[in-house]
């Protein structure tokens, strides 16, 4: 029996967390090892990998055979959440559009992530091209935290010496496949570097780290990893913190807002018991927000008090502001040169093998900063739809002896075709700097609630010139370097109707910016220790102190960021001054 | 820990569930529960697995589409000397959970069924699946090739696509057909590039290339 009254909690904990991914789980691994008494909040139930994965299992275990029907990413799929959530509902301004992926579980979205690991180099904290924003930090200042989460996480990958594509502390990166050597001699031809790829997996054991796992090379990190062999904030942050003693976690507990006193301070959070739909208060001397970067953003807009009318931490009217997400556009093939292939297992660890470092020249380009090439293919587990391509290109090369045939078909030839393609095909797609930009930004719908009854986001967002010029970039070099591999190419070039294939934002789940970092509190919202101009005791971790993305996926520097904030929270109580 | 503690640690794990990590390739017993509904896997949650029972337990075809249906995969997918026919696989019963779990496709599916019937009649007197195998054959030859069929048979060579790619990933994700296709992995095991021989046949000197 639930009590209508709100339950508060009567413990004053160090520090509250809010949200278990990859910032969250950072702050509370640090915070807890250095023996403050940590609470974390997190909307969905506790997942842990070694028992709640679906790694392993076989297509036909699933009645949809892992199609994309229930998960985004298929039944295998180790995230709960997806761009739509039964309940949670956002909107979005008239002409605009922004896809908002959120999983609801412990770890958050770094149960499923690529476990692409790439620091941003000095480039991407103070750029030169005239046009982007740059940080109140340097490459320098953060290099020892991204040295620590190396040592700390583990990532393998290659010391290249690339001057913005800076190395790190590297375990054996696994070589290509089959596929990836046509694409790394292709692409080299068409002046596209590949190398090695960076990833948060084990390849070997990790000095000074128990309890966990080396990779056994199945290829699904995206299920969750049985044997902890990959970065998931709940296998090597938050089960460890918790092992402290110091970290508690209430799981199913979406908070609804940053409570504060008359002069403005963070006192605690309220929350809501998803499962009873109990309301909660509970205090902390600290309040760290790790909720995603629109989640955080939501949840400051909606602390408005007396001292913060516009939201807390909002007096500089930026909250929700700068939101930004990677660009993104695809295209792929086949090779006529991997037709009726050996058979072998070469399922390879569930991140990249290879990829591209932006290489360009903004000087002649109508675009600032670039994106890298991610590349796919070769003989995966199959799964619904993996063979729908092949009857509509199987005319293009002749048969087994030598015949030419007609697109479709049926039967013993098209059974025989199914064999043949098999493992044929390769992909890339491009991940690239999207500007941060005042006019692109998530806010309070004034009239939408979700079912808890906590007012939903409205977002705008609009690509400009620069995204479009960019996918249209990606495209024609992706048609090089398939051309100068061999390939036929299976996806038609796409125009600006389309902006060039350019992805939706939003949906390469890369956002951030919407609590951007500054030395000035009329132009930023955080200070360059993630900690709010207006609020002392209320710090953000997770992507929304980003000022502007480079092309390196977030997650690495989400960790070394949360790491730096946290060692700071630590400095300032040991000085008092929070 | 290193790789053969993770491996150990598996087989330790995979005990008390249904993980066949030692075996060279999928067992039998799983694909009729999983079809049905099945018990619940660790993983998946309350609401996806009452979802999965529910579609599960409705039926929507009717026994004469089913049986249309069944002849029609077994058109697209027969047996060969390598392995069995689409409804060996269970294609049929895929299919069904399929129409469910993604709606947008019973109007296509009960609608091309029913055009096929009409064709079939038209030209035979009688539905598709009563027809020689010659009829059979003789229709389908005029919706399998999108890029010579007839303006007319527009309607049959959507329907046809449609139906060609559910039956094979129905077929080509069941044991049968994974065992067909040759897909080897999804088991522990060690990554160290590309085969030699492998290497050697394409042209390439190294594992990096």
């Amino acid at each position: 029996m639930i009590s209508y009254q709100i339950k508060e909690s009567p413990t004053v904990y160090d520090a509250i967390v809010v949200g278990s991914g990859a910032g969250g789980g950072m702050a509370g691994y640090v915070l807890a090892h250095a023996g403050l008494k940590v609470l974390m909040l997190e909307a969905g139930p506790f997942f842990d990998p070694a028992k709640d994965t679906l790694q392993l299992r076989w297509p036909w275990e699933s009645p949809r055979r892992g199609a994309s029907t229930i998960r985004p990413f298929g039944d295998f799929d180790a995230a709960y959440g997806g761009w739509e959530l039964d309940g949670e509902p956002y909107t979005r301004a008239a002409g605009t559009e922004f896809e908002w992926f959120r999983a609801r579980m412990l770890g958050g979205r770094t149960n499923h992530w690529g476990r692409i690991s790439l620091r941003m180099g000095p480039d991407d904290f103070k750029p030169t091209d005239g046009v982007t924003t740059e940080w109140p930090i340097t490459y320098e200042e953060v290099k020892p935290y991204y040295d620590r989460v190396d040592r700390m996480v583990g990532i393998y990958g290659t010391v290249e010496g690339i001057r913005n594509e800076p190395d790190g502390i590297f375990l054996k990166p696994p070589k290509p496949r089959l596929n990836e050597l046509y694409i790394k001699r292709g692409a080299e031809k068409a002046g596209v570097p590949v190398i090695a790829g960076r990833g948060s997996v084990l390849t070997e054991a990790l000095p000074g780290v128990e309890g966990r796992g080396t990779c056994f090379y199945c290829g699904q990190c995206g299920r969750a990893c049985r044997v902890y062999g990959d970065f998931s904030s709940s296998s090597c942050l938050v089960m460890p913190a918790m092992k402290t003693g110091n970290l508690t976690v209430i799981d199913n507990a979406m908070v609804r807002e940053v409570l504060t006193d008359d002069e403005g301070r963070a006192t605690g959070v309220s929350y809501v018991d998803t499962q009873n739909l109990q309301e909660h208060t509970v205090r902390g001397k600290l309040v760290v927000l790790g909720a995603s970067a629109c989640e955080s953003a939501r949840l400051m807009l909606n602390s408005r008090s007396s001292a913060h009318p516009g939201g807390i931490g909002n007096s500089s009217g930026l909250v929700g502001r700068y939101l930004h997400d990677s660009t993104g556009a695809s295209a792929g093939g086949f090779l006529p040169q991997l037709l009726d292939r050996k058979r072998y297992n070469e399922d390879g660890v569930g991140s990249v093998h290879i990829y591209s470092p932006w290489w360009g020249d903004n000087q002649k380009l109508g675009f600032p900063r670039g994106y890298h090439i991610e590349y796919g293919g070769g003989m995966r587990m199959p799964s619904y739809g993996f063979t729908d391509w092949v009857p509509a290109v199987n005319h293009l090369v002749p048969t087994q002896d030598g015949q030419q045939r007609e697109q479709g078909g049926y039967g013993a030839s098209l059974k025989t075709d199914y064999r043949r393609f098999y493992g044929a095909s390769v992909g890339m797609a491009g991940r690239g700097t999207a500007l941060a930009r005042h006019d692109n930004y998530c806010e309070i719908d004034p009239t939408r609630v979700d079912k808890y009854g906590i007012p939903v986001l409205r977002f705008h967002y609009k690509w400009a010139t620069e995204e479009v010029a960019q996918a249209k970039h990606m495209q024609e070099t992706f048609r090089e370097i398939l051309h100068e591999m061999g390939a036929i190419v299976t996806s038609a070039m796409p125009g600006p109707e389309t902006s060039y294939g350019l992805e939706a934002p939003g949906k390469i789940i890369h956002e951030g910016g919407t609590t951007r970092m500054g030395d000035d509190p009329r132009t930023s919202v955080l200070n360059k220790w993630g900690q709010a101009h207006d609020c002392q005791n209320l710090f953000v971790v997770d992507a929304g102190p980003f000022v502007q993305q480079g092309d390196k996926n977030l997650t690495w520097t989400i960790l070394a960021l949360s790491m730096r904030s946290a060692d700071y929270m630590l400095d300032q109580r040991s000085k008092l001054n929070i | 820990m290193n790789r053969r503690d993770s491996i150990k640690a598996l087989g330790l794990a995979a005990a008390g569930g249904a993980l066949l990590l030692d075996s060279c390739g999928p067992k039998t017993n799983t694909k009729k529960e999983a079809a049905a509904g099945g018990e619940k896997l660790p993983g998946v949650t309350d609401a996806e697995h009452e979802r999965n029972g529910r579609l599960s337990e409705e039926q929507f075809f009717t026994e004469h589409e089913l049986a249309t249906l069944t002849v029609l995969a077994d058109i697209i997918i027969p047996a060969d000397g390598i392995s069995g026919s689409a409804s060996d696989a269970g294609v049929p019963v895929f299919i069904e959970f399929m129409v469910k779990d993604i709606p947008a496709y019973q109007t296509p599916m009960r609608g091309g069924l029913k055009w096929l019937d009409v064709q079939s009649q038209q030209r035979y007197s009688n539905v598709f699946a009563r027809c020689e195998e010659k009829q059979q054959l003789q229709l389908v030859d005029e919706i399998a090739y999108p890029a010579k069929a007839k303006p007319e048979m527009g309607p049959g060579v959507a329907f046809f696509s449609l139906m060609r790619n559910l039956t094979a990933s129905g077929f080509f994700t069941s044991e049968i057909g994974v065992k067909d296709i040759g897909y080897v992995g999804n088991r522990p095991g060690v990554w160290d590039g590309v085969p030699q021989d492998v290497l050697d046949a394409h042209g390439f000197t190294t594992g990096w290339g």
